[in-house]
């Protein structure tokens, strides 16, 4: 069995996945055996659809919420626990970035050499790959050794051709047994595109009193954004900055907390759908320009909200306002 | 803070590739030599981590005695040791590097040398295998990121940034970590001449590692087929105004 790892937009494959499927469905006939494909992230069972055109006749997908959102360890620890139930002679990715790095931890958890941006792959003993090496200006013919053979397929080293007949698609389920440490690199939601963005100003305090930002940007699943004073006192990275000189940013729900709302920041955050000010003057222009606002100290505040939000996110009735 | 930056000797192709009769390698009689690009980036970073931060920075590669150049070259960027993994030029495949890598970095760590940051390139300009870092952090169980264009540190964590199709992805690692980058990470700097004469009398650590074979056997290299191609010269210096004309209005610029 040959095993595709896909990359998909909630269940629609990217094109060069489609090339993938191709090249494998190809090789699939060649050897003589069948295609399944590995789908990981949300939505990834509506992907069975188009699947159905590229010979494909089960995708296996893994139920686990934890990895909705991408860790290159935590995914290859899923392809690799599927690899070693489904036990399949190729395991073939594309060679985009997240292709790359996925089938290449996979390779290492496997204990198996892998073969990146192939262009031709002939099967048998030995089984011969063509691979690009310096951006593809040169061509290498090789050996890939190995029980299973992993490997990458180089962007646009064919065209994806969907078949005219279609298969049946079964879809199996599978629980991965990830560990913490899959987890350990974080992916934040980049400031520019949260839905939600909790900005804290010199009113936070410190570089500490942030953590209470982090936490409530964590619960709404938004990203955490800082004011120009915040960087110039190190507290937080540029990268974090919204502004005239930072990142302008347009999200829902933009929670200021302890932000003046100087001209240079508020160009950053104008795009905002609603403003949430957390201020203790309730002369700050901020306020002023604020859908909402609560006039007080940001950690108090904080410290309450982040409360209620967790008792509601439990399950628990949110108390009602005294 | 002990940063280590793992880069590799590639031949600095020019306009063409010619390869040797036997097809196993590029002809490398009439070039140079190089650190990868990305890699210089990464010796770069490293330099300039250490200028914030402080600390000791090491550079190592895998290759023959000649990849000294590339490793003093680093060294006159800034670095401060250097370690030669020394090979017979034979080329290695991506599992039998990262395993000399791995057992380089184990024998430092058993010498009272571990490492906080572990930097490679996110793929070699030569065998562009995209692995090596990959496998070297999976062999040391160390957290990894791959294809970065911006790094930030903080005690004891590492925030780090992508471009993907559709903007900037952001990811947090604590430290030790590896991290493979991309050229556009930083604008490397030139070496002095002090820097250059500094390095020219350093030491360099040197290691003998068994040759191993690996699951990934060059058998040959070939040069992609070109297809058939003519130009049209449409004149010289001044006189080609109008044909340029013509062209761009035949392309609908104009
Ligand atoms: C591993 C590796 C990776 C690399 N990656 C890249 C990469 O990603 N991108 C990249 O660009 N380079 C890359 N390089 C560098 C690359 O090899 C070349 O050195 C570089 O592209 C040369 O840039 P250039 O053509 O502008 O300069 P040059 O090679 O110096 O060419 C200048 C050209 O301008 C012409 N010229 C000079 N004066 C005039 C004039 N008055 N009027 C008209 N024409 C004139 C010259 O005839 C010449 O053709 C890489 C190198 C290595 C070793
Ligand atoms: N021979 C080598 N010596 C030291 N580092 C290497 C060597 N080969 C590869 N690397 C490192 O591993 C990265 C990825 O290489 P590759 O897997 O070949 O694309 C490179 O960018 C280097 O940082």
């Amino acid at each position: 069995m040959i095993l595709a790892f896909i990359e998909h937009v909630a269940g629609a494959p990217t094109m060069l996945s489609l090339e993938v499927l191709t090249m494998a469905s190809r090789l699939a006939r060649k050897m003589g055996t069948q295609l399944e494909a590995v789908a990981i992230g949300p939505k990834a069972v509506a992907a069975a659809e188009i699947l159905s055109s590229y010979g494909v006749s089960t995708l296996h997908v893994a139920d686990d919420q934890r990895l909705d959102d991408y860790a290159a360890a935590a995914w290859a620890h899923a392809v690799a626990d599927l690899a070693a139930r489904v036990n399949p002679r190729v395991i073939i990715g594309t060679a985009s970035d997240r292709g790359g790095e996925v089938i290449a931890h996979v390779a290492t958890r496997m204990t198996m050499p892998m073969a990146a941006n192939c262009t031709e792959i002939v099967p048998g003993d030995p089984f011969t790959v063509t691979r690009q090496r310096w951006g593809g200006s040169l061509l290498e013919e090789a050996h890939l050794k190995g029980t299973i053979k992993l490997l990458t397929i180089a962007p646009h080293a064919l065209a994806a051709e969907a078949s005219p007949s279609r298969t049946q698609v079964a879809t199996d389920t599978f629980s991965p047994a990830l560990e913490d440490k899959d987890f350990r690199v974080r992916l934040k939601i980049s400031l520019a595109q949260a839905r939600v963005v909790v900005g804290g100003g010199r009113g936070v305090g410190s570089a500490e009193g942030f953590a209470a930002l982090e936490e409530l940007a964590g619960l709404l699943g938004g990203a955490v954004g800082c004011s120009r004073a915040v960087t110039s006192l190190g507290w937080r990275p540029h990268s974090d900055q919204v502004g005239q000189t930072g990142t302008r940013i347009a999200p829902d729900l933009y929670i200021a907390c302890g932000i003046s709302g100087a001209i240079q920041h508020m160009v950053g955050c104008r795009a905002a759908k609603h403003i949430l000010a957390i201020n203790t003057d309730p002369g700050a222009p901020i306020v002023a320009q604020a859908d909402f606002a609560v006039i007080g100290d940001v950690q108090k505040v904080l410290a309450a909200v982040n409360a209620e939000v967790r008792r509601v996110k439990a399950g628990e009735p949110s108390r009602s306002p005294a | 803070m002990n940063i280590l930056v793992c880069i590799k000797r590639v031949p600095a192709t020019a306009g063409q590739i010619t390869l040797t009769p036997d097809g196993q390698d590029i002809d490398t009689r009439y070039l140079g030599f190089t650190i990868s690009p990305h890699e210089e980036c990464a010796v770069e970073e490293a330099v300039r981590m250490i200028e914030a931060h402080g600390g000791i920075t090491t550079v190592l590669t895998l290759g023959p005695e000649a990849a000294t150049d590339q490793l003093r070259d680093a060294m006159a960027l800034g670095i401060e040791r250097a370690m030669l993994l020394e090979t017979d030029g034979r080329e290695w495949d991506p599992v039998a590097t990262a395993s000399a890598i791995v057992q380089a970095i184990e024998a430092e760590r058993a010498a009272g040398r571990s490492y906080d940051l572990v930097l490679f390139g996110n793929e070699s300009a030569d065998s562009a295998g995209y692995q090596v870092g990959v496998r070297v952090a999976d062999a040391l169980d160390l957290p990894c990121v791959t294809g970065i264009k911006a790094i930030e540190l903080a005690d004891g964590h590492a925030t780090v940034r992508r471009q993907t199709e559709s903007g900037w992805e952001t990811a947090e690692v604590s430290l030790p970590a590896v991290l493979t980058v991309k050229e556009g990470l930083n604008l490397p700097r030139y070496p002095s001449l002090p820097g250059r004469l500094k390095a020219k009398k350093k030491e360099i650590g040197r290691i003998k590692p068994q040759w191993q074979g690996g699951g990934l056997e060059k058998i040959r290299l070939k040069l992609p087929v070109q297809a058939e191609h003519t130009v049209e010269i449409l004149g010289t210096n001044g006189d080609a105004g109008a044909q340029l004309v013509e062209v761009f209005q035949r392309l609908r610029l104009l």
